[in-house]
């Protein structure tokens, strides 16, 4: 007995700081939108994580085994979706014994669910169309609108999973959505006197920004979503723009340059890095500072344009 | 006399007829338990059916009379049409099945629909890569055909119950078909443990683990020819029972997995009680946010078949670093791996200590193109005195995510007859079907 009571202090021990640990709901998502907009709710209740950076191009994670290290520990994982992670989280997820942030359990949150997706094909696709989303548009957290239902979602996941702060999690939700509302006025107004403007974009990753704040996207710099540029396509584009005299080439920070900028020598149009995510550069530290710096880097190019 | 004597036992004969026949009726009558009893029972039983079935046919009809009237008056259907009370009852068990009936006319269309559609939910996700390969130049001893569909891999994977899922892999070859692998996960298990069941690559060293498809060569390297049982490498059915060990934040896991003692040219035993094992420990570190370092040693024995409990044993090191910058604007990445095995072989007369290893580097020029090489070394298993190498350059093309054509300009020297060859492998693979994982 006097050898085992040792041990049963030590596991005791490593019990109690074991449940100290535990104190905190550990957030795991794939894209740091996410992660931000659910520490913004959780505020000091949550740890968030995410898997892909802001600058990464989300669609290319590697699955790392240190990624899975992260999962195993996760209490939610909040995904985008409609397969946008495909590529790597499934062998994660698999890997990561972790039953509860496995899909059907409460642990799994869809952000894509009740939120506005475009582009969800009505007829066939195949990959002859290049890589296409047979879902929809997964980049669809750059509408502010969409942002408020995965914002909801996330503060009535935590709620389930953490009664004991339902209530800080609702007043977090009510603030995030307050700022919200407020910076999306602020967004409108700055954004309307450049409604209707055309605008090309590298990636198909800007239909619901383009919805919300009533651009038209007139082409793509890719001939097909996921295949980089081709000489002709590139003429194509840049007869587009000229025909229709397109000011702006809307660019995501992980696509190289070198097509836009020599479409934009030809053209005159503004070549704008925009960010689709948290994190793209250090300055967007949160879902507002996203549309912040979008926002002005889009109305600096449009203004530059010739 | 003899007509008299004999016609009273013919009356006593149809006497005893007319006897069995009277009291017949009567004996089945009271195996049925009284007969009168049992007839008006029954004839109770078809009115009350009657019965039943005239009043859910007037309801039936009262309901559609009152749906047509509320289609005609298209102001206030909703009213008339639920006024309509529910269909009563049956008052006794047996019109269980005609109620059934009154309500089918509407069941087979949704549910037949319904049925088809998640039946289509729960089909497993199936993809098939496609590995060609064509090779010019000349080599006596591997000598691989002009052109030739490798391998068509089938996979088959889907998610069994809340505790595992399945996958399988099906390679077709041009002749024959091979269960690569196929096995159950469990991956809702306690304790941080992963238990694989079935057919699997067994987790030694880095590339055996890997399909061919997702090697950075076209073909397998000499050390796995050589030293794990030839181009298939070492596949092994059993099980496998993975831990997570974490360091802190380092990445550490150690697999133990149990095989029987047949691994094609590998590992052989007659013996039931003969069987194979290995454990493999992988280290990962994030040395950068851009670079990586994966680490693993692995360890294998089994009976090779050669003498009574003559055993091979394997060892393996194995060191992979990779660099590929987050922000792939620029898309340049570039791994570096390299791999020893050793395998020590009893075997009658003498037993061997065979070393193999490779070397290989890729590295990305463009967001599509690659390029590689790789040196090889690997002694023969059963044969420590002969040494084979070999050199590799490689170029890659990916013109999507789902295809991939590779080149790889090869000199192999093969010890056993001292014979040099020097191949260009032209290889296209393409993927149709389930978006897979990208292979890391």
């Amino acid at each position: 007995m006097k050898r085992i009571l040792p041990v049963v202090f030590a596991f005791a021990a490593l019990a109690s700081f074991g449940s100290a640990a535990e104190a905190k709901l550990r957030v795991v998502s794939s894209l740091q939108d996410f992660a931000s907009i659910a520490q913004s709710i959780g505020g000091d209740r949550v740890e968030t994580m995410a898997l892909a950076k802001g600058y990464q191009d989300p669609h290319f994670v590697d699955a790392k085994p240190s990624f899975v290290l992260q999962l195993s520990r996760a209490d939610l994982l909040v995904v985008a979706g409609l397969e946008l992670e495909i590529g790597y989280l499934p062998p994660l997820l698999d890997q990561s014994r972790n039953d509860k942030i496995h899909p059907g359990n409460p642990g799994y949150l869809d952000a894509s669910a009740g939120c506005d997706i475009l582009q969800r094909p009505t007829a066939q696709v195949t990959r002859a169309m290049g890589d296409v989303h047979p879902y929809g548009n997964p980049h669809y957290w750059t509408d502010p609108n969409n942002g408020r239902v995965i914002a909801r979602a996330i503060a009535a996941r935590l709620s389930q999973l953490d009664p004991a702060g339902a209530a800080a999690y609702q007043k977090g939700l009510a603030a995030f959505e307050q700022r919200l509302t407020q910076k999306e006025a602020e967004w409108t107004a700055k954004m309307a006197p450049y409604a209707g403007t055309k605008v090309v974009t590298f990636h198909d990753s800007w239909p619901n920004f383009a919805k919300h704040f009533k651009l038209n996207i007139v082409g793509h710099v890719e001939p097909k979503p996921g295949i980089p540029p081709t000489p002709s396509h590139t003429l194509d584009v840049i007869n587009l723009i000229q025909t229709q005299k397109v000011p702006v080439i809307i660019v995501e920070p992980y696509f190289d340059k070198k097509t836009p900028n020599y479409i934009a020598g030809k053209t005159g149009a503004k070549v704008a890095t925009i960010y689709p995510s948290v994190g793209g550069t250090p300055a967007i530290t949160d879902y507002f500072s996203l549309f912040d710096t979008d926002i002005d880097a889009f109305i600096a190019a449009v203004k530059g344009a010739r | 006399m003899s007509t008299d004597s004999r016609a009273p036992s013919a009356r006593r004969w149809i006497l005893g007829v007319w006897a069995v026949l009277c009291l017949l009726p009567s004996a089945t009558a009271r195996a049925q338990e009284k007969p009168d009893d049992s007839v008006a029972a029954l004839r109770q039983e078809i009115e009350v059916m009657k019965k039943a079935y005239e009043e859910r046919i007037s309801t039936l009809e009262k309901r559609l009379a009152d749906l047509e009237t509320a289609q005609g008056q298209a102001t206030a259907p909703t009213a008339t049409a639920e006024a309509a009370p529910p269909p009563a009852p049956a008052p006794e068990a047996p019109p269980s099945e005609p109620a059934v009936a009154a309500v089918s006319p509407t069941e087979p269309a949704s549910g037949a629909g319904g049925a088809s559609q998640t039946s289509n939910y729960f089909n497993p996700a199936i993809s098939v890569i496609g590995n060609f390969l064509a090779v010019g130049g000349h080599n006596p001893v591997e000598n691989l055909p002009a052109a030739d569909l490798r391998e068509s891999e089938v996979g088959i994977q889907a998610i069994v119950d809340p505790y595992a899922r399945a996958d399988f892999f099906l390679s077709f070859g041009e002749e024959g078909v091979d269960v690569e692998e196929g096995y159950a996960t469990f991956t809702a298990l306690p304790a941080g443990l992963l238990v694989k069941a079935g057919r699997m690559r067994t987790a030694f060293g880095k590339v055996n683990p890997l399909h061919l498809h997702v090697l950075p060569w076209p073909d397998e390297p000499l050390p796995v020819v050589n030293l794990l049982g030839g181009e298939e490498g070492w596949i092994g059915t059993g099980v496998s029972v993975a831990k997570l060990l974490p360091i802190g934040d380092v990445f550490t896991e150690g697999t133990l997995q149990i095989f029987r003692g047949q691994a094609a040219g590998l590992f052989e035993s007659e013996r039931r009680g003969d069987l194979s094992y290995n454990g493999h420990y992988r280290v990962f570190m994030d040395l950068t946010e851009a670079s990586n370092l994966d680490l693993g040693l692995s360890y294998g024995i089994g009976p090779n078949g050669t003498a009574e409990n003559a055993d091979t044993r394997l060892e393996g090191l194995d060191l992979t670093y990779r660099w590929k910058p987050l922000q792939t604007g620029t898309y340049r990445s570039a791994s570096l791996r390299g791999e020893v095995y050793r395998s020590r072989r009893e075997q009658p007369g003498g037993d061997q200590n065979a070393i193999g290893w490779y070397a290989s580097g890729e590295y990305q020029l463009a967001k599509r193109w690659f390029v590689g090489a790789r040196y090889e070394a690997a002694d023969h298993a059963d044969d420590d005195a002969l040494r084979d190498t070999g050199t590799a350059g490689l170029l890659t093309f990916w013109p999507s995510e789902f295809s991939q054509l590779r080149a790889e300009l090869r000199r192999r020297h093969y010890d056993l007859t001292d014979d040099t060859a020097t191949e260009l492998l032209l290889q296209l693979q393409f993927a149709i079907g389930a978006h897979g994982a990208h292979p890391f």
